[in-house]
């Protein structure tokens, strides 16, 4: 049976070449398929990755312990405790590779002409290094030099639009748990620069101690933000994180925190798959087409085979393994030529003329293709196994030809 | 003249089925082509028309800082006598004026930064979609004084419902101190958050006595019947505003720049898809006539021998392309419309899709664009390309030898 088999294969091999131009453009034809199949996944996984990466540094953590009514009324009267016992043993342990707890509150702040509403965070500047949440570069002055530190490092946006600068004193306003109004006179430390404007805009930091200090809330803090570093498996270790903190506190995972990132991810993978089998479907028509006239062309040598005792399945099976080797050549082709593009481009491909509507979408002016195996798999899964189907109807059509009628022909 | 297109038509049915294929794949793809590109066109309507009619209108004039800094300085004179004159001009245009300013505002329990926006309450429906959004009370009168509207998550976050007072604190226009009380008499749900957690209107008069504005506000927002009339609209306003001021004309581009480099790049992706699509039904297009034209080696010989001129049958091939091509266009065309069309009636959607349409301004359901450009700009491009595929083929008939053409092997 080895033997038949091998035969079988050689013949089709050869059969693949009897008619090389045919094969050299059905070949090109499935190459570039399955490389813009790989090219475009490859491009829309780089932009749902910085999308979500982005989404993440708003709302940085992968899982945040919050009050249990902070969501709802992201208030400094809906603090919690700053993590201890069990709660405070999950996140030291792995797979939590860094958290922080930060105290954030809705405040004004106000120079000596304007005054803007802003979200006010009390960082911890060593934690927060580690989580990766820190402002992406620091245009001048300097960052917190910790979680005493009281001056405050705005947004480059926001310091234009409030008429001041590096060094000059602004008034922060926020309101107390007794629903006073707490203010202060600050130092601006240092002016950064986000990833988005949006957010330059809506984030102000100061020291976690200075802030608590100055709502008067002792070491309570509004959230605690953790991360594994990596976004997609956050579903595995959030339940651990959950049952640490007791039913006293909510425990959410991005997903739930921004569900049209989670959609978004959803989206694009099912977008890939789409994508893959509409490119199939019209080089379908061209792979059923070559295979039709190559059996059409061979029907009296098809039918002298049977006639020798050929078995139907084995015609069906050598016209299969044809396709195949087709097939896999495209595939092999294509997937090198994806590597071979993409690769240059991972450095990042700048698209800053349309920064802001990247923006919109939640993306930043770099894009960065992010090749995985997983898409490479998924559209070889995709080639082959549609390949083969189509493939099945001029198979089939070979392999029931009557023997007589076949070798008559002409 | 006619026997060439005769002969050409009796050819293509030689193998009707390498035919239907072939015709198959390019049906398939303009199928798609005009699917996605009325769902596109369509998508990128909606998305300029419900952005625009929530809040920024179509142009709007303001100060020429203002855009970019948003002080409460760079305002407009004279702001509601300017909308009045421009509401004379303009007949078709829906004029409002409006003011902006930051301030604290603060319930009983809690307190937050806030937008103020002043409005004029008999016309700024007309510019604006968000007064029709109001779920409990009612929107702003123009008798009103002390009144004012808010979005729901402002509501809640401010712990207050109808008939409760808000204060205000701010700065004036002057830098003084702005201190004001108004009663909330109506609380708009957008079913957006970032849109309900920002909305706080006010009656414009009672704006400019509390933040000591005098007359001056800070744009004057135009609603056009559609957008084509804006450039028009645009150049119309700008000879109507005093010589010397500085202040300026902004349209919807410059209001809003990420509407339309989100719409680019979103077409730059789309393109790649389509380039793609066409190339690969080309490729189909060059085997198949690639075929027909090699397996007719020894029968085009014969008309060589006959004293037929390459360019004849060059041209032969050239007819038959045009046929096969044009029979892909036409089936093409039927289908795709009559698709749009359906679609036109019952609207698109697809999973995940109420997200994405809440964070781009869209309805739930998309619903293409039938146009002649949407329709045809697709099939066309297929058609020209398909044409172009079979040049290769037709060109080889210029190498063939008569004598060596009848004795090749079949």
């Amino acid at each position: 049976m080895s033997g038949a088999l091998g035969i079988s294969a050689r013949l089709a091999w050869r059969n693949l070449w009897r008619n090389y131009r045919r094969t050299l453009i059905m070949l090109t034809a499935i190459a570039v398929g399955v490389w813009a199949m790989i090219f475009m996944s490859a491009l829309m996984r780089g932009m749902t990755d910085q999308l979500v990466r982005n989404g993440l540094h708003s709302l940085p953590g992968e899982v945040q312990v919050h009050h249990p009514d902070y969501r709802a009324d992201p208030s400094v009267a809906n603090s919690m405790p700053a993590p201890s016992g069990s709660l405070l043993a999950a996140l030291q342990a792995p797979p939590v590779t860094a958290w922080a707890a930060r105290v954030r509150v809705p405040a004004v702040i106000a120079s000596e002409r304007e005054s803007r509403g802003v979200t006010l965070l009390g960082v911890d500047p060593a934690a927060e290094q580690a989580l990766g949440s820190l402002p992406a570069a620091i245009d001048s002055g300097r960052f917190l030099a910790d979680a005493a530190d009281a001056g405050v490092v705005l947004g480059v946006s926001l310091a234009r639009k409030l008429d001041t600068g590096l060094g000059k004193r602004v008034v922060i306003m926020s309101q107390d748990p007794d629903n006073d109004v707490a203010d202060r006179g600050v130092r601006v430390v240092g002016l950064y620069h986000g990833r988005m404007e949006g957010l330059e805009e809506r984030y102000a930091y100061i020291g976690r101690d200075a802030l608590q200090a100055l709502l008067g809330i002792g070491a309570q803090v509004s959230e605690v933000a953790a991360t594994a570093d990596d976004y997609r498996i956050t579903g595995q270790w959030q339940p651990g994180i959950a049952a640490a903190a007791g039913s006293e506190l909510e425990v959410k995972a991005w997903t739930e925190l921004d569900p049209y990132l989670s959609t978004m991810l959803r989206v694009q993978d099912g977008f890939t798959l789409v994508f893959m089998v509409v490119i199939f479907a019209v080089l379908s028509f061209g792979l059923v087409n070559t295979l039709a006239m190559a059996v059409f062309e061979r029907v009296r040598e098809i039918g002298l085979m049977q006639a020798l005792g050929m078995q139907p399945r084995m015609i069906l099976y050598q016209i299969l393994q044809e396709s195949l080797y087709l097939l896999l050549l495209g595939l092999a082709l294509g997937n090198l030529a994806a590597w071979l593009s993409i690769k240059p481009l991972e450095r990042g491909i700048d698209v800053s003329v349309v920064a802001e509507g990247m923006e919109m979408m939640g993306m930043g002016t770099v894009l960065y293709p992010a090749l995985s195996a997983q898409d490479m798999l998924l559209s070889t899964a995709v080639v082959v196994i549609l390949g083969l189907l189509a493939s099945l109807l001029p198979a089939w059509r070979a392999a029931h030809l009557d023997p007589v009628r076949a070798i008559n022909r002409q | 003249m006619n026997t060439a297109w005769l002969l050409a038509w009796r050819n293509l049915w030689r193998h009707s089925r390498r035919t239907w294929l072939t015709v198959g794949a390019m049906v398939f793809c303009n199928v798609l082509l005009v699917f996605l590109i009325s769902l596109q066109l369509g998508s990128y309507q909606m998305m300029i028309d419900n952005s625009l009619a929530l809040f920024s209108g179509h142009l709007q004039v303001q100060q020429r800082d203002y855009r970019d800094s948003q002080r409460i300085r760079d305002s407009v004179p004279a702001v509601a006598a300017l909308a009045a004159r421009l509401r004379g001009e303009l007949p078709a245009a829906a004029v409002a004026a409006r003011g902006q300013a930051f301030a604290l505002a603060s319930s009983e329990e809690r307190s937050f930064g806030v937008l103020l926006t002043g409005v004029q309450p008999a016309f700024e429906p007309g510019v604006s979609t968000l007064p029709g959004l109001v779920a409990e009370g009612r929107y702003l009168q123009p008798a009103d004084s002390d009144a004012i509207v808010i979005g729901a998550v402002l509501a809640r976050n401010l712990r207050v419902g109808l008939g409760d007072e808000l204060t205000f604190l701010g700065s004036g226009r002057d830098g003084s101190f702005a201190a004001a009380i108004a009663t909330v008499v109506g609380i708009l749900d957008s079913g957006i958050d970032d849109i309900d957690r920002s909305v706080a209107q006010v009656p414009l008069p009672w704006f400019q006595e509390v933040f000591a504005m005098g007359d001056q506000g800070h744009a004057v927002v135009l609603r056009l019947a559609n957008i084509d009339a804006v450039p028009a609209a645009v150049a119309q306003v700008r000879s109507l505003l005093p010589a010397a001021g500085d202040l300026v004309v902004l349209d919807w581009d410059a209001l809003q720049p990420g509407l339309r480099q989100a719409i680019q790049s979103d077409m730059t992706s789309a393109w790649f898809m389509y380039a793609v699509l066409i190339v690969l039904v080309a490729f189909s297009v060059l085997n198949t006539q690639l075929m027909s034209v090699l397996e007719r080696t020894q029968e085009f010989g014969v008309m060589l021998a006959l004293g037929l001129g390459p360019g004849r049958l060059a041209r032969l091939v050239g007819i038959e392309t045009v046929l096969l091509s044009a029979l892909g266009l036409a089936l093409g065309l039927l289908f795709g419309a009559l698709l749009v069309a359906w679609l036109g009636v019952v609207g698109f959607t697809y999973p995940g899709m109420d997200e994405l349409a809440a964070r781009f301004n869209m309805a739930e359901r998309i619903y293409p664009q039938v146009s002649f450009v949407a329709l045809l700009w697709g099939p066309l491009t297929v058609f020209l390309f398909c044409l172009l595929a079979a040049l290769y083929p037709a060109l080889r008939l210029y190498r063939l030898q008569p004598v060596a053409a009848m004795r090749a092997a079949r």
